[in-house]
């Protein structure tokens, strides 16, 4: 679905000037934890929204990393002003959130988002 | 070794800061833009981008600074992580994935999970990390380019 | 739902707690910055996360969180669980990432809260 579905489905606020809300998206994956993105592994992720509480910079390096397509953050968290600079500079729309973590996911879930990895292979069940 | 040295088409060394949590990743920001200059395949740029930003984010989090150079040869990838501070107390155990000695400070910013040193290995094809306590860290990976598509152009060392 | 039906329906591997799944959750919670946690979680949530070490236990209690499920397949640090025996908080382990954990979750009727 669209960058702007999302917005409304998570009652959203797009903090990015001029981003583009017709970008398609449809994978997510939720971290809260810069190696927890980093486990996004051999994926590349222009179709995939991170769902995050990390406000600060590195986390846009690290969607960088794998030019992930989108980033909200949930529980209402405000990134920091060098976040947003830097998100603007790399063209990645950012969304802000007021439902939790595992609300946001519940519900992008619940309209078809597919996660982005699927399970760890020889894991337990 | 000097050998390799002839062939060692590519040299550039990044400082890092200890405790520059808020750069955390633009280094291997810069060598992953690097790579892709230099047309390498995405695979390739990407394995290095992750080692790069976990030998990165060490640095900062547990050193009081260091030092990333990244070598391009014809064959290969390497990077040497060098670093200044408390060193690792057990190699063995800091690989385990999920030990972390991180602090609450630390944790809070997003980092500590402890995966770092295992998403190294993970992604790379040979590593070694070597500690002297109380002085410091050394790491060094490499990525192979065998098999993969080698057409590298030339470029220019340094700035 | 009760931990013990989730951990059936979803096939997740419990480290501890066996006897204490029969109670009914009251909602779900993902994160891993435990300001987070204790700041917006509920008495009586499952909790998702990644972080394996002990403080998790200390964060589970202090908030009577239903249980832990780490996702991903992480499991639990030695410590993490003798503390979570010796505070009676269940531990699970799932192989699924949060995102889907979640998802399913939702859809099973357990809401966030908030």
């Amino acid at each position: 679905m669209k960058l702007r579905e999302i917005r409304d489905i998570l009652t959203a606020e797009v903090i990015t000037a001029d981003a583009n809300l017709e970008k398609e998206i449809k994978y997510g994956f939720a971290a809260d934890l810069i190696s927890d993105v980093l486990a996004l592994g051999r994926v590349t992720g222009v179709q995939t929204l991170l769902i995050t509480g990390i406000i600060h910079p590195q986390v846009i390096h690290a969607s960088n990393i794998f030019d992930l397509g989108a980033i909200i953050f949930v529980r209402g968290k405000r990134p920091v002003e060098a976040t947003l600079q830097l998100a603007i500079e790399n063209q990645i729309p950012l969304l802000v959130t007021p439902y939790i973590m595992y609300e946001t996911c519940g519900r992008l879930y619940q309209h078809g988002i597919k996660p982005s990895i699927a399970r760890v292979k020889n894991g337990p069940g | 070794m000097a050998q390799a040295e002839e062939n060692m088409r590519f040299h550039e060394i990044f400082h890092i800061e200890g405790g520059d949590f808020t750069n955390a990743g633009a280094i291997s920001s810069r060598v992953k833009k690097i790579l892709k200059e230099a047309g390498f395949p995405g695979q390739i740029i990407l394995r290095t981008s992750i080692a790069t930003f976990e030998a990165e984010m060490n640095v900062i989090c547990y050193a009081n600074q260091g030092s990333l150079s990244l070598f391009i040869a014809p064959n290969f990838l390497k990077v040497v992580v060098e670093d200044e501070g408390t060193g690792i107390s057990d190699v063995n155990l800091a690989m385990k994935e999920g030990y972390s000695t991180a602090d609450d400070r630390v944790r809070e910013l997003g980092f500590g999970a402890g995966m770092g040193l295992s998403n190294i290995r993970r992604n790379t094809d040979e590593m070694v990390l070597t500690s002297r306590l109380g002085r410091g860290t050394h790491l060094e990976f490499v990525i192979s380019l065998e098999g993969a598509d080698r057409s590298v152009p030339l470029l220019s060392s340094g700035g | 739902m009760t931990l013990a039906e989730i951990a059936n329906e979803f096939g997740l591997r419990i480290r501890t707690g066996e006897d204490r799944l029969r109670e009914e959750v009251t909602g779900g919670y993902a994160g891993d910055l435990l300001s987070d946690v204790i700041a917006h979680s509920r008495k009586g949530n499952v909790w998702l996360t990644i972080q394996t070490h002990p403080n998790i236990v200390a964060v589970a209690s202090m908030k009577e969180l239903a249980g832990i499920i780490l996702t991903g397949g992480r499991e639990p640090d030695p410590e993490t669980l003798r503390k979570a025996e010796e505070e009676s908080i269940p531990l699970l382990v799932s192989s699924l990432f949060a995102f889907e954990l979640a998802g399913r979750l939702y859809q099973r009727g357990i809401s966030g809260t908030g």
